[in-house]
């Protein structure tokens, strides 16, 4: 698989499709980073309480660090000089990436613990597979995000708990943010031709295998938190292929309006 | 930030004349002698009022300071840019932290601090009151207030009250990657396109008064200065401080070439300062009163987060008093306080 | 938090306790207090610590103590119990003359 890897890299330009998926993988997880930090950057000044204001500070820092260095990788591995802002600027929502779960609007602190949680499941199972990852320098980056994943996940993991076995009012909320968000799991680890490829070449793990261990670690989180989910939902949801939720044109619409209305300006 | 001389606003004693009591005078020996004041020290009531006051408007004005830049976290320019805000924003808030933490210390609770936040009765900063309209005011706010704050804190940092003195070294320390943030992002504006230069000096043109009058009033109409100073919770006057801000930011604003709002402003060769024009107190004292333009939105702010994370509170509460039944060590008795 | 005695069934005020937080800032060095913060329980003491006051590398270890099980002396008694160690002198080196040729001591 290294060897396959390293055709990639010798072949140039001419490893069209492999270079397509490889660098589609770096948009999927890098956007839904972005996505993610960026939703989570409304909520400094207006949380719970000034320590959570602090703290969901951190996770976002965290995102758009990962997002920083995958959309710079996958700007160089395209080669056509995109560099991480004009990748995050300057593309259109059906060019974005990011899981549909990412762009969801916060709603309610418990909505965007459950969000949250959810994509950290999501992470981690990927990031720890990545770590062996027949890129080198995308096995970096995985390990170092993991680091930060563990944490996020202690932190969104405690609070489902506290808010599952908080209150009436606080499991009803809870209960109602995991019926309204369990239906955009459904393409967490769902492949498609670019990972398939992509775990081909040892560059990305097998996606379905993964989501045994997830479900199993959800489940038990949810039970510990005296909280359920309901069953799958068959609609696929592909933001991972760029067909998102009307969510994500108002977040780009409100991130991008600086670079698109002052075209080549630097800041 | 971003104390501001609010306190001539509050009901001090007159203290001058008054004869001390021999713990006074005991504890006033001390001050002198630049001995720290600890929180279960003896300390007058009136030393003990004024450092709630004074540490509550501060740590307020660090809050409501988040929300003005806050207001630019998700559409900043550049994911450099958003990073910085982001951790920027996020250290206001523990600055506030740390300085409810040490007003914590006189025996006034978080609770009750934001109580007298929302409620309207306490001050903060009237910087906080104008609004950021576009991404340059980000930059003057690093630049001009962030600088006013630090002119402000340095000498705090040497306040006879320990706790206060402590969490202001640290908050200096963590303060100077603001300003120079700030002015990074002016220095860009300034000199890109024609369109970020106009950007900028509409910035300056609107920061800079505020940020002036971030000193508070002038000397002559500061009430509690004095008693302020005996105690060592103020080292400088509000018109020593202004000046020295003002000298030192003109030739920064010249280097970025912006032009500073006021005609009046001048180098005196005699005093070796900049003279400048007439400060509109009837605005600073407007904006203190509430009719800023932004008083109402930010007050609104608070008091929607405040109201929205209710149920989380309460129920992180829950959870760890159902917590304790199941396992009694954990049991963590919320009234009491070493301090 | 609301200054309102909010309080839920259960009859818990939602005031979350008030914990010291003290940091190691580096192996081989004490905890130190660095300040206080809010939190429910013992974890989010810990992760609150984290976020508030180790955002620039200041620490590899925190301990958060609750701030009610802290055991303080009381300042009026500072005379009774830390001036009559100011006489013993004798537990300091210097106390004792040696003459400067002898070395190793």
């Amino acid at each position: 698989m290294k060897a396959a890897l390293t055709a990639i890299a010798a072949a140039g330009a001419s490893a069209g499709p492999q270079r397509q998926a490889h660098i589609e993988c770096l948009l999927r997880l890098g956007d839904t980073s972005l996505v993610l930090g960026q939703r989570l950057g409304e909520w400094i000044g207006h949380a719970p309480a000034l320590e959570e204001d602090l703290g969901l500070a951190n996770l976002g820092l965290d995102l758009i660090g990962q997002a920083r260095l995958l959309l710079s990788y996958a700007g160089e591995l395209e080669g056509q000089g995109r560099d991480e802002d004009s990748l995050a600027f300057l593309r259109d929502a059906p060019q974005f990436r990011n899981l549909t779960l990412a762009e969801q609007p916060n709603g309610d602190f418990g909505h965007t613990i459950v969000r949250q949680w959810l994509i950290d499941g999501w992470q981690l199972q990927l990031y720890d597979a990545l770590q062996g990852s027949s890129d080198a320098r995308l096995g970096a980056i995985a390990a170092k995000a993991l680091k930060e994943t563990r944490y996020h996940y202690r932190f969104s993991r405690g609070w489902l708990v506290r808010l599952g076995d908080g209150t009436a009012e606080s499991q009803r909320r809870m209960q109602a943010a995991i019926d309204g968000l369990w239906r955009f799991t459904a393409e967490f680890f769902t492949a498609d031709e670019s990972e398939r490829l992509m775990a081909q070449a040892g560059v990305m793990p097998q996606l379905p295998p993964l989501a045994n261990n997830w479900l199993a670690q959800a489940e038990a989180d949810l039970e510990e938190a005296t909280l359920g989910h309901p069953p799958a939902v068959p609609y696929p949801w592909q933001g991972k292929q760029g067909v998102h939720s009307e969510h994500l044109g108002h977040l780009l619409a409100h991130m991008q309006h600086l670079p698109r209305t002052y075209p080549g300006a630097k800041w | 930030m971003y104390t501001q001389a609010l306190d001539t606003h509050g009901q001090e004693p007159a203290p001058a004349a008054r004869d001390l009591s021999a713990q006074e005078q005991r504890f006033q020996a001390r001050v002198d002698a630049e001995e720290k004041i600890e929180p279960k020290d003896w300390m007058p009531d009136a030393y003990r009022q004024t450092l709630i006051r004074q540490i509550s408007q501060h740590a307020h004005s660090e809050i409501v300071g988040m929300l003005p830049e806050g207001n630019w976290i998700t559409r900043a320019p550049s994911l450099r840019r958003k990073a910085v805000l982001m951790a920027k924003v996020q250290d206001e808030g523990g600055h506030g932290m740390y300085l409810y933490s040490a007003a914590e210390t006189l025996g006034v609770s978080r609770a009750q601090m934001m109580q007298q936040l929302l409620s309207g009765a306490a001050k903060y900063s009237s910087i906080f009151n104008y609004p950021t309209l576009t991404w340059a005011d980000i930059g003057a706010i690093g630049w001009l207030v962030d600088g006013a704050a630090i002119m402000n804190q340095i000498p705090i940092c040497r306040c006879s009250y320990g706790p206060y003195a402590r969490a202001m070294v640290r908050i200096c320390k963590e303060e100077s990657f603001h300003q120079r943030q700030g002015f990074e992002i002016m220095l860009t504006l300034a000199h890109g396109s024609a369109d970020q230069h106009t950007m900028a000096q509409d910035a300056l043109n609107r920061w800079w008064w505020p940020s002036i009058m971030m000193f508070g009033p002038s000397d002559a109409d500061s009430k509690h200065s004095a008693q302020s100073m005996r105690w060592k919770i103020k080292r400088f006057s509000n018109d020593e401080l202004r000046q020295k801000f003002i000298d030192v930011t003109v030739p920064q604003a010249q280097y970025l070439r912006l032009t500073i709002p006021d005609p009046r402003l001048r180098w005196n060769e005699a005093t070796q300062h900049y003279d400048i024009g007439p400060i509109d107190w009837e605005e600073f004292a407007n904006v203190l009163r509430g009719n800023g333009p932004c008083n109402r939105e930010r007050l609104a702010a608070r008091r929607a987060a405040d109201e929205a994370g209710a149920w989380v509170r309460e129920a992180a509460a829950a959870h760890a008093a159902r917590q304790i039944g199941r396992s009694p060590h954990m049991a963590v008795n919320p009234q009491a306080r070493f301090a | 938090m609301s200054g309102k005695e909010t309080q839920d069934k259960t009859g818990v005020a939602a005031d979350w306790p008030l914990f010291e937080v003290f940091i190691r800032s580096r192996a081989g060095l004490e905890h130190k207090h660095v300040g206080s913060l809010h939190a429910a329980d013992a974890a989010m003491a810990i992760e609150h610590a984290r976020d508030v006051y180790t955002r620039r590398q200041e620490g590899v270890s925190i301990w958060a103590v609750p701030s009610a099980s802290i055991v303080a002396s009381d300042p009026q008694e500072a005379d009774a119990l830390f001036e009559p160690a100011r006489d013993k002198v004798y537990r300091h080196p210097t106390f004792y003359a040696i003459p400067d040729e002898v070395k190793n001591l």
